[in-house]
């Protein structure tokens, strides 16, 4: 407790030292006065007198500084000395200071961006209540939304019958884009909602910003209908206005009360479907679900205590009684499910090339951090008589090496100022990238964490950048420095040797991190040339509403033909518009969202377990058409297609080859929601991701099969947006309500689905080109050095009969040795690198060789550049001037 | 403190200003110095310039306190006095210095009839 009185008494001293000088000025002004008075009393003459006093005292001076070292903090006051020293060199050598600070922010600021990137979606937890607690289930083999969903029953037999769980909620998965409709505000604004049971909220514990969220008593049937909107959504199009809660909006026609407004620390589509805008979310009425078969995505949390293993263990016990329909056990009994946390299943699978990225921006730190050491050991070189002089002057090693990595800490210090700025620009532009599909992407910014992993980087990186070249250069003995005029023999090429150490692992780096980004590169356009099995180009989707009316009392069979009618209207006033090539529609679009049916063709039997799932598209005649989706055999789907004709089903290649081997599969018939007709075998469509090989996939005629919703896919020479305005028209002419939705090129889909992948590849790339200009300055800068400290021995060979393309070929061959060691060695790295991202890879090995000899093509012709200036700066040198130059 | 113990020529001057204040009361710097040269004699040769950083130490550890008065002869000074913990340490510090002596000569005794 004393001693740290004492050291704030010593630390409020360090900052008052001008009244506490003065003090002591005065006070031993007294003092001599006292002395000087006393002494002439003595007799002495006041010369004599003052004589006296001044040695009995000693040395003023020396008696000030004693009292100020042991009032203040001596290390602080060097410290200021040394940073006050650190500015006025720097200051001095503008042009290093600037090239250090900028590619020290360059290397922090991708590190900072990247560490929260990592910290957001891999480190952090979810916004939730004791999210350690919540876990995901899924059929560990599920195919499909469908295979990874539970009916409503098997929700609500699941929660009375378990143990392991404080509770389970759900959320219906299978909505799509603009499933609703906002009214009131203008045109019908498209809304996209998702139906969550009732006790979603306050499992997940998360708490509204405004208002309240809706209950389980909500949630049944007959309650008034509720909706509680996302903190985006309320912001875009209620401008954030608070008074909305508790107010009725019209969606699809019926007014709905809002509730609450989410929080902005949660917003589902970053959390469950990233890259999906989700605004609204409504309350899931069970009863509503009930024969739909599975609709519902589970969420636990566990009791405290309760493992995730003992939780498996009871799911293996309840699950294979769950049923799918109580009220028709004959549809089937039993399912499984594979628990995990729910932060494994929102970013597990991403968690390899989150490191990878990782890794890869900590080689660019490296690569600056040589390059700087570099850049340190060059000036040092410069600045050792400097330092000869001070140590002759009384410094010692530590006060220099001190000094120095005080500067080394003042440059790290400067570029982490503006890496941060850079930081914060890029992490804010990607929180605004809804199109990535990354989940919690949008909630990635600089944070206290990231600061902190900022200061702890520009430390390492002073360290090691400042260290290294500040105990060479102090290690050298003071006598022969003081004499070497500059151009020292042995520890001249010791140092040398020390540069060329640092490029070589500067290019080996930069060729490790080539090598991944090409790997990289070349997996990325491997994935943009997968046959997706349709056409993108020139092919948009827009949702379009159709009406029923009322549908009560009417046959399947009724609403069917109801239903194909409208669509028909639809299909029928787009194809026409000018412009279009073909139109069509469908209710799922591939790569969007799906939903699989059972798949057996006829005669066939089929152990439980066993029973194949197929993606079911139910589609209008066109469809195939428009979505440029090849028909291998048989017919496309058509308008005579009807309730009470043949029914009828178009598969894919893959079922097909399946089933019917060697022979063809039209006019098989198949059980696929009911008994249908093959007419049509069509090529294979990526349904649940570009990289993702096909499963089965059935097309239906509109006019057979209840359709969720109609994508409505033109395709045409015309761009989106001279065309979506006369798509639209033609749609209000049959539906007034049809809301504004946007007119989205079907190559967005694709896009969504390999955004990750490209995201990832962006950046290995640019961390692999950064490493490159670096690396390539670091060689540039070495030989230039050394061409420059070797001036005189060039001058005497060209004297000698040198020619210039000897001089000149010199240079450059020491500068491809260096560079082919660094290759050599980064190759090596680079092959064990490779082998750790081989499951990042697609369709390209990780020793695919041609990456390989690209990268060292690449590497040896900016070798030869960085190397090619100093070399003709060399053959340039006049041997006179040269020689004279001693 | 630590270094006291190790550093025992600027625990003993710490130790004579806290002792010199105990017994005289307020003092002035000039004062202190003057009083510890007479007390010690020509035994302990004293720049008196020390003594400052010893009194801001004191000072600092509230051991002391400081005020700017005037002396007998009309002239500003800074006064110091021991203040109650400064009259702790001090007991303390006696305590300690009477032991080491103690032990210092015991041992320096010991020697000298060891080297017979």
């Amino acid at each position: 407790m004393d001693n740290l009185r004492y050291a704030l008494h010593r630390l409020a001293s360090f900052f008052r030292k001008k009244p506490l000088d003065q003090d002591l000025d005065a006070e031993m002004a007294a003092h001599l006065a006292f002395a000087v008075e006393e002494n002439i009393q003595r007799g002495l003459t006041p010369q004599e007198a003052r004589r006296q006093a001044l040695i009995r005292f000693g040395g003023v001076e020396q008696a000030k500084q004693h009292h100020r070292e042991t009032r203040g903090m001596p290390s602080l006051d060097i410290l200021l000395q040394d940073l006050r020293f650190a500015f006025r060199t720097l200051k001095k050598d503008r042009g290093f200071t600037i090239v250090a600070i900028l590619i020290l922010a360059l290397g922090i600021g991708a590190n900072v961006t990247v560490f929260s990137v990592v910290d957001t979606l891999l480190l952090r937890p979810l916004p939730f209540t004791e999210p350690e607690r919540l876990v995901w289930m899924e059929p560990a083999d599920a195919k499909g939304l469908s295979g990874a969903t539970y009916s409503a029953d098997a929700f609500e037999e699941f929660r009375q019958q378990n143990h392991s769980f404080e509770d389970v909620t759900a959320y219906m998965p299978f909505y799509g884009t603009n499933d609703y409709k906002l009214t009131g505000h203008g045109l019908p604004q498209p809304v996209s909602g998702v139906a969550v049971a009732g006790n979603f909220f306050q499992l997940l514990g998360v708490k509204p910003a405004l208002g309240r969220f809706f209950t389980e008593k909500e949630s049944v049937p007959g309650s008034a209908p509720l909706v509680v909107l996302s903190n985006a959504y309320w912001h875009s199009q209620f401008a954030a206005d608070p008074s909305i809660v508790g107010k009725a909006i019209t969606l699809n026609d019926k007014p709905v009360t809002v509730v609450g407004v989410m929080p902005e620390s949660f917003d589902f589509g970053a959390v469950f479907d990233p890259g999906m805008k989700m605004d609204i979310l409504l309350p899931q009425v069970m009863n509503d679900i009930r024969d739909e078969g599975n609709t519902l995505s589970f969420i636990g949390r566990l009791k405290p205590g309760i493992t995730g293993a003992s939780a498996q263990a009871e799911w293996s016990s309840i699950g294979p009684r769950l049923h799918h329909n109580a009220h028709n056990p004959q549809w089937g009994i039993g399912y499984t499910a594979t628990i995990s946390g729910l932060k494994e299943h929102v970013s597990g699978k991403l968690r390899r090339s989150l490191i990878v990225l990782w890794s890869a921006v900590g080689m660019v730190l490296l690569i600056v951090c040589v390059n700087l050491a570099n850049l340190l050991l060059a000036r040092e070189a410069t600045r050792k008589k400097e330092f000869a002089l001070r140590s002759a002057l009384g410094a010692g090693r530590g006060r220099l090496v001190r000094q120095m990595v005080t500067e080394s800490l003042v440059l790290a210090f400067s570029g982490s100022i503006f890496g941060l700025a850079l930081a914060y620009g890029t992490t804010t532009w990607l929180a605004h990238q809804g199109s990535i599909a990354l989940p919690l992407l949008s909630s990635v910014r600089v944070d206290n964490v990231a600061l902190a992993w900022a200061l702890f980087l520009s430390i390492m990186a002073a360290l090691f950048f400042g260290l290294v070249p500040a105990l060479r250069t102090t290690r050298s003995n003071l006598q022969e420095a003081l004499k070497e005029s500059g151009r020292g023999a042995g520890e001249g090429r010791k140092q040398e040797r020390m540069r060329s150490i640092l490029v070589i692992s500067e290019v080996a780096l930069a060729c490790v991190l080539l090598v991944c980004a090409g790997l990289l590169l070349r997996s990325f356009l491997h994935v943009l040339d997968v046959d997706l099995g349709f056409q993108p180009s020139r092919a948009g989707s827009l949702r379009a509403e159709y009406k029923l009316g009322n549908t009560q009392g009417l046959t399947a069979a009724m609403a069917y033909q109801r239903q194909g009618t409208a669509i028909q209207a639809i299909v029928d006033q787009v194809k026409n518009l000018p412009g279009v090539e073909a139109a069509g529609v469908s209710d799922m679009l591939p790569l969007d969202r799906n939903r699989s049916w059972g798949f057996t063709p006829k005669g066939r039997e089929y152990r439980k377990g066993e029973y194949p799932g197929t993606f079911v598209y139910i589609a209008s005649p066109g469809y195939l058409q428009a979505m440029g989706i090849h028909l291998r055999e048989g017919r496309d789907l058509s308008w005579s297609d009807r309730p009470d004709t043949q029914q009828v089903v178009v598969i894919n290649n893959a079922a097909a080859k399946k089933y019917w081997p060697g022979e063809s599969a039209v006019g098989k018939s198949v059980m696929v929601g009911g008994e249908r007709t093959i007419i049509g075998v069509v090529d294979d469509v990526r349904e649940t991701g570009v990289e993702t090989a096909s499963a089965f996939e059935s097309y239906m005629p509109v006019t057979q099969a209840g359709a969720a919703g109609a994508e409505l896919v033109v395709r045409s020479k015309l761009s989106p947006e001279v065309l979506a305005p006369s798509i639209l028209k033609a749609l209000r002419q049959i539906n007034p309500d049809q809301p504004e939705v946007a007119f989205r090129p079907i190559q967005a889909l694709v896009d969504r689905s390999t955004s990750p992948r490209r995201f990832f590849m962006i950046l290995v790339a640019a961390f692999a080109g950064l490493g490159l200009v670096l690396a390539s300055l670091g060689i540039y800068g070495v030989i230039s050095y050394s061409v420059t400290q070797r001036t005189q021995e060039i001058g005497i060979r060209m004297a000698l009969g040198a020619s210039l393309q000897k001089v000149r070929g010199d240079v450059m061959a020491s500068t491809l040795k260096l560079v082919g060691f660094g290759v050599v060695v980064g190759s090596i790295a680079a092959l064990l690198a490779a082998n750790g991202i081989s499951s990042l890879l697609y369709g390209t090995e990780p020793g695919d060789p041609r990456i390989y000899f690209g990268v060292l093509v690449l590497l040896l012709s900016v070798a030869a550049l960085a190397g090619y200036l100093p070399a003709r700066r060399a053959s340039r040198i006049d041997p006179m001037v040269a020689l004279r130059n001693e | 403190m630590a270094d006291q113990k190790l550093d025992l020529l600027q625990g003993t001057l710490d130790l004579m200003v806290l002792q010199t204040l105990e017994t005289m009361g307020t003092l002035h710097g000039y004062g202190i110095a003057r009083r510890i040269e007479q007390v010690s004699g020509d035994e302990v040769l004293l720049n008196q310039g020390t003594i400052y950083a010893s009194l801001v130490r004191l000072q600092q550890q509230e051991r002391i306190s400081a005020e700017w008065g005037t002396s007998d002869n009309n002239r500003k000074a800074k006064f110091y006095a021991i203040t109650r913990k400064g009259k702790k340490q001090l007991q303390q510090d006696t305590a300690y210095w009477g032991r080491l002596t103690g032990v210092m000569n015991r041992v320096l005794a010991m020697q000298a009839e060891g080297s017979e």
